[in-house]
């Protein structure tokens, strides 16, 4: 169980990371999709599945396709 | 050197922060009153889920300034986006036939979970905010799968009126009734079974239709405009 969940938060971590580093804004919405997706999972773990059900709807799924959209009226890549 | 600045100041932030999360223990109960909703709050609000009971019981209350945040919120975003101006409507390419086909079986499908989320707030996790959000998201699915398909924006507009309505009349029939806003005037039931807790379900079903209407007219303004 411990290792599952350091496991998740190191891939937290990194997709964080990533999302802050990618030039590509797609690829780092994506990252960010990932670290809500995760911390929903987490959520779980830590028995509050009230909070991972509004984390995955709102955090993954909605929240992405915001970004996406405001992307793509705007610009693709950061310079 | 602007560089150096913002590290320097990200590791006291984080200092600052770690200090202050090491004092807090963790898992320890640390108020007398989240230990009563634990042991009374199927009791006196007869909901099993306990957070359902403080967050629409005991905190009734804070979570009609969430949803009238939301409302202004989405409100917002739609005058922000009305006064750039609609563009000339482009010709829409369609999706895929496969993409298209399985946004039609998936759909449905969604829509009763999210219902069922929010029916089932006061027996299940979930409730009227999570529900609400699936129900949005199975609608961005079909604005992404069947991209000629539109919401009735009159219509979406109308039940999130009616949910907020729906919110606040309950209160004041609370109100006029036991004396205090938001008062649980109705029958609380047995435990586990759909029909108890009184007015929690009912109230959880206005919010889940108001934020799903809401999250899925806010995604209809962002796409139309794009």
């Amino acid at each position: 169980m411990i290792f599952i969940v350091s496991f998740l938060v190191l891939l937290m971590l990194v997709a964080a990371i990533a999302a802050s580093v990618f030039r590509d804004l797609i690829n780092a919405v994506i990252a960010t999709a990932l670290v809500s997706l995760i911390a929903s999972v987490l959520f779980y773990f830590l028995q509050a599945p009230d909070v991972a059900m509004a984390e995955a709807a709102i955090g993954a799924a909605l929240t992405t396709a915001i970004f996406i959209i405001a992307i793509r009226r705007t610009k693709r890549y950061e310079e | 050197m602007r560089r150096i600045i913002s590290i320097l100041l990200l590791v006291i932030v984080a200092f600052g922060i770690s200090l202050s999360l090491s004092k807090i223990p963790f898992g320890v109960p640390k108020t007398k009153v989240g230990k009563h909703y634990i042991s009374e709050g199927v009791k006196e609000t007869g909901a099993t889920n306990v957070v359902t009971s403080v967050v629409v019981s005991y905190r009734g209350f804070d979570t009609l300034g969430e949803i009238t945040v939301l409302f202004i919120a989405s409100i917002g975003l739609g005058a922000v986006l009305s006064s750039i101006g609609k563009k000339t409507a482009r010709k829409i390419e369609p999706a895929s036939l496969i993409l298209s086909t399985g946004c039609k079986v998936l759909f449905p499908l969604i829509l009763i979970f999210g219902s069922y989320i929010f029916i089932h707030g006061h027996l299940t996790p979930g409730g009227g905010f999570q529900g609400g959000a699936i129900i949005a998201s199975a609608y961005l699915l079909i604005y992404l799968g069947c991209r000629e398909r539109r919401i009735n924006a009159k219509v979406s507009m109308s039940i999130e009126s009616l949910g907020g309505l729906l919110f606040v009349v309950v209160g004041l029939i609370g109100l006029a009734i036991s004396g205090y806003f938001l008062a649980n005037f109705l029958p609380k039931g047995t435990p586990n079974l759909l029909f108890s807790a009184g007015v929690i379900p009912i109230i959880y079903i206005a919010i889940g239709f108001k934020v799903g209407s809401e999250l899925t007219g806010i995604i209809d303004n962002l796409i139309e405009e794009s």
